[in-house]
């Protein structure tokens, strides 16, 4: 990566790849030296973070009603 | 429960179920079922069909148990067969959305640029207790493209891996991450402006500021 500076726009493309923690270390402490004074990119960051620890959560995708018992009738049925 | 331990006890399921003890296929497939219909949710659009085919995709992998190889994880093997079911009833309905799952390329261009703010406070996952909430989420998500639908599905709703994400859609992993990265900076984008509504009042007993 050499001596990068690092700006905004190139925080925003790492998002993700930081979340997952698919960043190498080097890139890691350039994102974090910007996260430290840009309040913009912290914003960004920690939304977007938000986002897929809600998304995540298993009240937000519920199965609907009896589908698991209806499965596990029709199994039971081959079964047999 | 780690992968490794995960694939034990699979394992050992599928050689006692092919040895005659059926039953066990209940608990076998059981912690699969979730994924399967919200992947044919996905891809079908609609909840009836893709009950109806989650159905049919259990009694395939059922049927075709004894053809499992242990190569991936057996939820990926589950996943890509009922994926492939799933397209099967696309064709079968005559569906155009089978279309749009070509139309969108790696290559395309859009606006991936966030949603400014310049402060956050998180949203708290109580507030999922909010219907509105998980509405809002759940329609972000719908409105996806459909390519970078099913990442979001399987690597953000699912918790799959890169590796399993990639093998269940058929794609490298360099394109899950692409995806991933789109879909994620479209949601923030949508969403970031709405949730602060959810974030925690604060108490304002002594009028407006902190």
């Amino acid at each position: 990566m050499g001596r990068m500076r690092i700006d905004c726009q190139h925080v925003w493309e790492y998002i993700s790849a930081y979340i997952d923690g698919e960043v190498d270390a080097e890139l890691r402490a350039h994102i974090d030296q910007h996260l430290a004074t840009c309040e913009i990119c912290s914003a960004v960051l920690d939304s977007t973070r938000n986002i897929v620890i809600l998304v995540a959560d298993d009240r937000v995708f519920e199965l609907p009603a009896g589908f698991s018992e209806r499965l596990h009738e029709r199994i039971a049925e081959v079964l047999k | 429960m780690t992968n490794s331990s995960n694939a034990e006890f699979d394992a050992e399921c599928i050689r006692r179920i092919l040895a005659g003890e059926k039953h066990l296929f209940h608990d076998l497939i059981r912690p699969c079922e979730r994924s399967i219909f919200f992947l044919l949710l996905s891809l079908l659009g609609d909840e009836g069909e893709a009950e109806d085919v989650a159905q049919e995709t259990v009694i395939k992998v059922y049927l075709n148990l004894h053809l499992f190889r242990g190569e991936s994880q057996f939820r990926t093997w589950v996943l890509s067969i009922a994926r492939n079911e799933g397209l099967g009833r696309l064709r079968k309905l005559g569906s155009r959305r089978e279309d749009s799952l070509d139309a969108g390329t790696d290559e395309q261009t859009g606006d991936y640029t966030p949603a400014i703010l310049t402060s956050w406070r998180e949203i708290p996952t109580e507030a999922l207790e909010r219907k509105e909430l998980g509405e809002l989420l759940r329609d972000a998500i719908g409105k996806l493209p459909e390519i970078y639908r099913n990442v979001v599905l399987l690597r953000d709703i699912e918790e799959m891996d890169i590796r399993e994400t990639a093998e269940v859609l058929k794609i490298t992993e360099g394109a899950v991450k692409v995806r991933l990265h789109r879909a994620r900076a479209l949601l923030q984008k949508t969403l970031a402006p709405h949730l602060k509504a959810f974030s925690p009042q604060r108490k304002r007993l002594f009028g407006w500021g902190a």
